[in-house]
Order: structure tokens, then C-alpha cells, then sequence
């Protein structure tokens, strides 16, 4: 039996966790860079390699060959999805506070996503990179 | 007496439906977030039960895209749809495909090809080429903005309604 007392204690943990979990686009790299350190000890994010990611000719889909085909080359402003037209909002958080702020949904769509124009899942190393150049801008 | 009321609940659901812009329903955050990404959250009216539950169904390969979501929200989402999804052929499309709706091919009758093809519009899933504000479900024919500057399209059928508001 579940007394009172416990039931406001197993909430207290509740609330605790959630706030631990608030995110951040940094938090959401260490976690992709920490699981992909177990396949590559010593891995650091790398904005650069993420702006090659972003930019690369995947050639998989023919209306999304790449990752620019409907976010565009410009983190800061919108996208329009190719086939349907809707505007996507922008990558960059200084420009779109909400980016990279829930890893369930940034997992969700690069799930989606690398699918659809990699043709695979992406690995965690791609998802740190990518995040990373996000957060950083572009690479000169 | 009956049979004036029963009359004008006809009338009245007929104009209802014959208003385009008598689109709202109650916010359901998961459709609006799961299917207002790639298009916008198309209004359940739109489509009948049984066509939704077989969109529903088939989200692995919706319109050439893998949209799957996990059961439990496709259920909640299904749910939410059914429940006020649109009756009848009007509303029903083999393709399920709105825009191969009765309904819809009605009441885009005056939109020209050339609008159609307008690089801003490109597709008919592209609602807010021209439906400006429909994303906050303001569908009124003087949110009505067609690209490419042909101002006289579509605003036949207001010419029409004479004096009658759009906004309610």
C-alpha cells in the first residue's frame, strides 16, 4: 500500500528528474558525443565535420538529396520543406530558441530524416558534429 | 412546425458546410505537432473516418515519406480525427488525398493552372501559399492571398455572398 507520504515523495523524484532533463542544445551533444566515445575513445564533436555533414551530396533521394534541399544553406533563417512548401523554422537557437531543446524530438527527426535523405540511420559521432556546427555557425 | 425546424437545421448545416472557413476544432496538441510539420495539420473535416483510419494506417509510406509514429500517438491521433472527421463522398477520396476530395476540387474551382504552378504554391498541399493565416486556423476568404498577384481569383465566390462576413 502506497501511503500518502510516499506518493509525495515518488512526486518530489518525479519533479526532480523532469528538471534535470531540461536541455540544451550543448546537452544534447555531450550526450551523442558520450555514446559515440564508446566507439571512438576520445571523440570531440566537430563543428567542421558537421557543416560537411549538412552540406553533403547524399544522392539517396531525388527531391531531398541533401540536407539543404529543405532547411537551406543559412542556419539563421527559414526552410520550406521542397515537396510541400511549409516553412521550416531555423536551425540556429540564437534564432529559434526552441531548437535542440527536447532529445526526444531532435532524435525523433534525425531518425526521420537521415532516412529519408542518407538513406540510413545516422550515427551518434554525426549527430554531436552536426549539433555542434549548429551551435557554433558556420565554418570558415 | 417540425418540419420548418427540421428545415432550417438543413439550411443551417448546409451553409455551415458551404463556409469554408467553419474549419476550427478543439486544439489537439499531438496532431498539431506531429502532423503540422512537413505540411500544416490539415483539419480532420476534411477527410471522412474511414479515410483517416487508412491514412493512419499506412503512415510508413505516406505520399512517399516514412511518417510512422509510435502507436500510442497514432491512436491518440486517429482518435482525435475520427472524431471529427467530415461525412460523406464530399469529404472521401480514394487517393487520400484532400485535394482529390469533391469538396475540395468545389471549392478551388476558380484557382487557375497557372496558379497551381506558381513556384510559390508548387503543390496543393501547400495551403499557406495562399491560405495566409490558416496555420492559426483562420481559413476566411479575406486571409485569401493568391501568388502571383491575380487579385481576382477566388474572390468571385465572395462577390457572391454579397455582404456576408467572412470572419465568425
Amino acid at each position: 500500500m502506497m501511503t500518502a507520504g510516499k506518493i509525495c515523495i515518488a512526486l518530489m523524484v518525479l519533479a526532480g528528474a523532469n528538471s534535470a532533463f531540461a536541455e540544451t542544445p550543448a546537452s544534447i551533444v555531450s550526450g551523442y558525443a558520450a555514446e559515440a566515445a564508446k566507439a571512438t575513445p576520445g571523440f570531440a564533436p566537430s563543428a567542421k565535420r558537421g557543416q560537411s555533414f549538412f552540406t553533403r551530396e547524399w544522392g539517396v533521394s531525388r527531391e531531398m538529396p541533401n540536407c539543404t534541399a529543405c532547411h537551406g544553406r543559412n542556419l539563421k533563417v527559414d526552410g520550406k520543406h521542397v515537396i510541400t512548401g511549409k516553412r521550416i523554422s531555423p536551425f540556429a537557437p540564437a534564432a529559434n530558441p526552441e531548437r535542440f531543446t527536447s532529445s526526444a524530438k531532435v532524435e525523433k527527426w534525425f531518425k526521420r530524416n537521415c532516412n529519408e535523405v542518407a538513406g540510413r540511420e545516422c550515427t551518434a559521432a554525426e549527430k554531436a558534429d552536426f549539433i555542434q556546427f549548429v551551435i557554433q555557425g558556420e565554418q570558415s | 412546425m417540425k418540419w420548418l425546424a427540421a428545415f432550417a437545421l438543413i439550411l443551417g448545416s448546409t451553409m455551415v458546410y458551404a463556409d469554408g472557413n467553419k474549419l476550427s476544432v478543439p486544439a489537439n496538441p499531438k496532431w498539431k505537432e506531429e502532423c503540422g510539420s512537413c505540411h500544416i495539420a490539415y483539419p480532420p473535416q476534411l477527410l471522412t473516418g474511414d479515410n483517416w483510419q487508412r491514412l493512419m494506417g499506412g503512415l510508413d509510406k505516406h505520399f512517399g515519406a516514412n511518417a510512422t509514429l509510435n502507436p500510442g500517438d497514432n491512436q491518440e491521433i486517429l482518435d482525435f480525427l475520427q472524431r471529427h472527421a467530415g461525412r460523406g463522398g464530399r469529404n472521401s477520396a480514394s487517393s487520400l488525398r484532400i485535394s482529390d476530395t469533391p469538396w475540395f476540387t468545389r471549392e478551388h474551382r476558380e484557382v487557375s493552372n497557372n496558379t497551381w504552378s506558381d513556384p510559390a504554391v508548387k503543390s496543393r498541399s501547400n495551403c499557406t501559399a495562399c491560405h495566409v493565416n490558416a496555420e492559426r486556423g483562420d481559413w476566411s476568404e479575406r486571409g485569401i492571398r493568391i501568388p502571383g498577384g491575380q487579385r481576382g481569383e477566388g474572390q468571385g465566390e465572395r462577390h457572391e455572398r454579397g455582404g456576408e462576413r467572412d470572419d465568425d
